[in-house]
C-alpha cells in the first residue's frame, strides 16, 4: 500500500513538471519587457521554475543542512540569471553583478558549513 | 551561425538547471541532493555564460563571463565540500539504503 502511494506520487510529480515546460515552451509569451526575443523570456520562466523548487526545499528542508545546500544552489543559479539578462539588454555590468554574487555565495557556504560544524567564525 | 550555437549552448545549460533542482526536491539524502546540485552548478550555469561568450563574442561582456566561469570552476567545489562535511559532523544521518560511509570510518579508525 506504502509503495502504490508512492508510485502515485511520483506520477503526479512527473506530470506537474512536464506539463509546466509544456506550458513554458508552446504557450505565446507576449515578449517580456518589450524585449524582441520570445526565446530568451521563455529562458526567464523555465529559470523561475528553479527558483521555485530551489524555495520549495528552503522551506520544507528537514535538517539545517538541506537549507543550507537550497541557499547555495539558489545564489549560483542567480549567477544563471544574471547572464541571461545581459544578453537582450546589451548591458555589461550585469555580469558583474553576476560575479559579486558567486563571490558573496562562496562566502555564506563557507560561513554556513562552519556553523553546521559548530564552530566559531575565528578558529 | 553563432546565434544558433550560442542558443544551443543555452538550452544545454537550462536543462542541467531544472534537472538538478528537480534532483533537489526528489533525492532522499542530504548528500544525494548536493551531488545532483552540484551537477547543476558546473555544468549548468558555466554552460550559460559559455553560451553568453559565444553570443558576444570578445567583448566587455565576453571577456567578463569567461572569468565568471574561471571562478565559479574554482569556488565551487570547495564550497561543496565543506557544505558536505559540515553537514557529515553536525550529525546527519546517511539514507538508510546507503552502502558505505567512508569519512565515518576514518573518523572511527583515528579515535
Amino acid at each position: 500500500m506504502e509503495k502504490r502511494l508512492q508510485g502515485v506520487r511520483w506520477c503526479v510529480g512527473l506530470l506537474g513538471i512536464s506539463a509546466v515546460l509544456l506550458f513554458i515552451s508552446v504557450y505565446p509569451i507576449p515578449s517580456l519587457l518589450q524585449w524582441q526575443s520570445p526565446f530568451l523570456s521563455r529562458c526567464f520562466f523555465i529559470l523561475m521554475v528553479c527558483f521555485a523548487l530551489c524555495l520549495v526545499r528552503l522551506m520544507r528542508g528537514l535538517t539545517p543542512a538541506d537549507r543550507a545546500v537550497a541557499v547555495d544552489t539558489l545564489g549560483i543559479l542567480i549567477v544563471g540569471f544574471c547572464a541571461i539578462l545581459s544578453i537582450p539588454t546589451g548591458r555589461d555590468w550585469y555580469i558583474d553583478i553576476a560575479i559579486a554574487w558567486a563571490l558573496q555565495s562562496f562566502i555564506g557556504a563557507l560561513a554556513l558549513a562552519k556553523y553546521l560544524e559548530g564552530r566559531g567564525f575565528d578558529e | 551561425m553563432s546565434e544558433i550555437i550560442g542558443y544551443i549552448f543555452i538550452i544545454i545549460g537550462l536543462a542541467f538547471d531544472i534537472f538538478g533542482c528537480i534532483g533537489l526536491i526528489r533525492l532522499p539524502d542530504v548528500y544525494n541532493r548536493l551531488q545532483a546540485t552540484t551537477k547543476c552548478v558546473t555544468l549548468g550555469t558555466c554552460s550559460i555564460l559559455f553560451g553568453t561568450i559565444v553570443l558576444k563574442g570578445v567583448s566587455a561582456t565576453g571577456i567578463k563571463a569567461f572569468l565568471c566561469i574561471v571562478f565559479l570552476l574554482l569556488t565551487s567545489p570547495v564550497a561543496a565540500h565543506a557544505l558536505s562535511r559540515g553537514a557529515h559532523i553536525s550529525g546527519v544521518k546517511l539514507w538508510d539504503k546507503s552502502v558505505c560511509d567512508q569519512y565515518a570510518d576514518d573518523k572511527r579508525g583515528k579515535a
